[in-house]
């Protein structure tokens, strides 16, 4: 347990050193805020539109950015260490693959968990200070929401990004299997779900239970699903609605989409060769 | 007693290669082992062993008193030191910090760090980035890092590379040390001169296989390697050649102050009693094969099986 610790605490202080933490944070941040301000803009108009319009943008926002971050993040944590020569010494240090990857892990999620709760919460405290007849609570709710679901899909994606870096052995390879990773889950899954919906002419009933075989669509439903402004831009997710599909559900599933990849990675780490 | 490395009829395989074959080890406590090979001869992978990184494929490996792999990795890792061929480190990081991240994770107390690091001499360096450090004070940071915890055995995969004479010195005395407090040492090199005075025993590996092992009075009766012998004085023409009554002494070279010559063991005194019996001769220099010759000899010895086997 206490090398699980130590190993967190070198990473987090390695994102902090390096700037990743602070990053990650002002992009959201200034993104968000942008988002907020000029959220009208595309119907001519300026400045805060609603509640509902600015967390469906940054949702949207976040979908695309979350698992890019999260992938950039963590896609070198094994191979990385494996090329520079120091993931030699580790493993002979009295700590296990387990604990190693765990440890990781922890300080990975820890990085892009502080990030997104800053990122975000800064651009929820601007739309308060700044905007008219907001209703705090629910600006609360919604951003509160937002950042939670934020941070468990960056987790999912620091998992997959942990499962590809086991698997490989240069560091290039781990890089382009992460943007692959990402291209599939975050653009061509809507393509091909869209295509599906659209083939389909009688009984698609089982059609929106596809969603939740990918965390990104479970992540937009969570933030979307509750909005009525949110169906003109929520894509293939509008298909899904009520029962199954609330965040109680959801985030559940959400945890699972961290735990198979990372379960998986620590068996896979655990029986290759050094 | 027990001893601290135990291998038994250790066979390791990579793909279609054999890198440990069929290979009997037993270091005891206190002894200082050189591991000696050409690149590929499976000195690597006999730490990687050791170490439980691999398994063997066939035959048991016992490291203080248990499998290096499995339950008693834990216990057994927090006793051992390793120094890896080419250590390399976090860059960004100090060499303080890099010491105090590596004692954490070993739970060693936090005041080794700079003790250890004064005895490497990189106390001045500490609060550097470890960018900025040559290899030599790479390598004496891989050392720092090895002692931590001060461990019963320690291995060290070509510990000397990259570090100039000095500082080569300074750490075999290093090793003189752990070895007088106990520790058990093996160290790997194909850096012979200066190993010499500071092993106790050296085990010379050729395409996994045991070549030779002792210490180096064993190592010259097995060889049978001659002696040189330089005989200096005005031993003016060719006499020298010729006259011993022993066919196998001859006189390698012939110069105008001195004359070599090479003799087989058991010939040597000999030839000392017929150079101390000249009245020419002024001084004489005996010089028994080195570790580098007894290298050379047996791995020389190993390459004819070596070229049967490809063909």
């Amino acid at each position: 347990m206490k090398a699980i610790l130590t190993i967190a605490g070198k990473e987090f202080r390695d994102g902090l050193r390096n700037r990743w933490v602070l990053a990650i944070a002002l992009v959201l941040a200034a993104l968000a805020v942008g988002i907020a301000w000029f959220g009208a803009a595309a119907s001519g108009g300026l400045g805060f539109t609603s509640l509902a319009t600015t967390l469906t943008s940054l949702s949207t926002l976040a979908v695309f950015l979350i698992p890019l971050i999260a992938l950039l993040l963590a896609y070198d944590a094994v191979v990385g260490e494996q090329e520079a020569g120091t993931l030699l010494l580790l493993l002979t240090y009295p700590l296990s693959r387990t604990s190693l990857l765990l440890g990781k892990f922890l300080g990975h999620g820890l990085i892009l968990g502080v990030a997104t709760v800053l990122g975000f919460g800064i651009a929820g405290v601007v739309v308060a200070l700044g905007a008219e007849g907001v209703d705090i609570a629910e600006l609360a709710g919604g951003m509160g929401l937002l950042i939670l679901s934020s941070v468990l899909l960056g987790w999912v994606f620091i998992a997959f990004a942990y499962l590809i870096s086991v698997s490989v052995t240069e560091k290039a390879r781990a890089a382009g299997l992460a943007l692959v990773v990402w291209f599939l889950f975050v653009l061509v899954f809507d393509l091909g779900l869209l295509a599906l919906l659209v083939s389909v002419k009688q009984g698609g009933d089982w059609l929106p239970w596809l969603l939740l075989l990918n965390p990104t669509e479970c992540f937009r439903l969570i933030n979307l699903a509750g909005f009525e402004a949110a169906r003109s831009v929520s894509g293939v997710t509008s298909i899904a609605q009520g029962g199954a599909f609330r965040p109680a559900v959801l985030i559940p599933i959400l945890f699972a989409w961290i735990l198979v990849p990372l379960g998986l990675a620590i068996l896979r780490f655990r029986h290759r060769p050094a | 007693m027990t001893p601290v490395i135990d291998f038994q009829r250790v066979t390791k395989h990579h793909g279609d290669l054999t890198r440990i074959d069929a290979l009997d080890l037993s270091v005891s406590q206190g002894e200082v082992l050189a591991l000696l090979g050409h690149n590929g001869a499976g000195k690597t992978t006999t730490m990687h062993l050791i170490l439980g990184l691999i398994a063997p494929d066939r035959g048991s490996v016992s490291v203080l008193g248990g499998a290096p792999a499995g339950p008693h990795a834990e216990t057994l890792r927090r006793r051992l030191g390793y120094l890896p061929e080419n250590v390399s480190f976090y860059d960004q990081l100090s060499g303080r910090e890099v010491l105090a991240y590596f004692a954490r994770l070993k739970r060693v107390a936090r005041a080794q760090v700079d003790e250890l690091l004064e005895r490497v001499g990189l106390s001045s360096a500490a609060d550097r980035r470890v960018k900025t450090y040559s290899k030599g004070m790479r390598q004496r940071l891989g050392l720092a890092q090895a002692l931590l915890g001060e461990p019963q055995l320690l291995l060290l995969d070509e510990p000397t590379t990259g570090l100039d004479p000095a500082a080569t010195r300074d750490f075999y005395e290093t090793v003189r040390d752990l070895r007088d407090r106990g520790c058990t040492v093996l160290l790997s090199s194909h850096v012979l001169p200066g190993v010499e005075p500071y092993i106790d025993r050296a085990l010379i590996l050729g395409g996994g296989r045991r070549l030779a092992m002792g210490n180096m009075a064993e190592l010259r009766a097995e060889a049978q390697l001659p002696l040189i012998i330089h005989a200096r004085g005005s031993l003016e023409g060719d006499a020298w050649r010729h006259g011993w009554d022993d066919p196998r002494i001859q006189a390698v070279d012939h110069k105008k102050h001195g004359v070599t010559f090479s003799v087989p063991v058991d010939a040597k005194l000999a030839a000392l009693r017929h150079l101390t019996a000249d009245p020419r001769v002024e001084d004489i220099e005996l010089l028994p094969p080195t570790l580098e010759h007894l290298y050379t000899h047996f791995s020389a010895r190993r390459a004819p099986e070596e070229l049967g086997v490809i063909s």
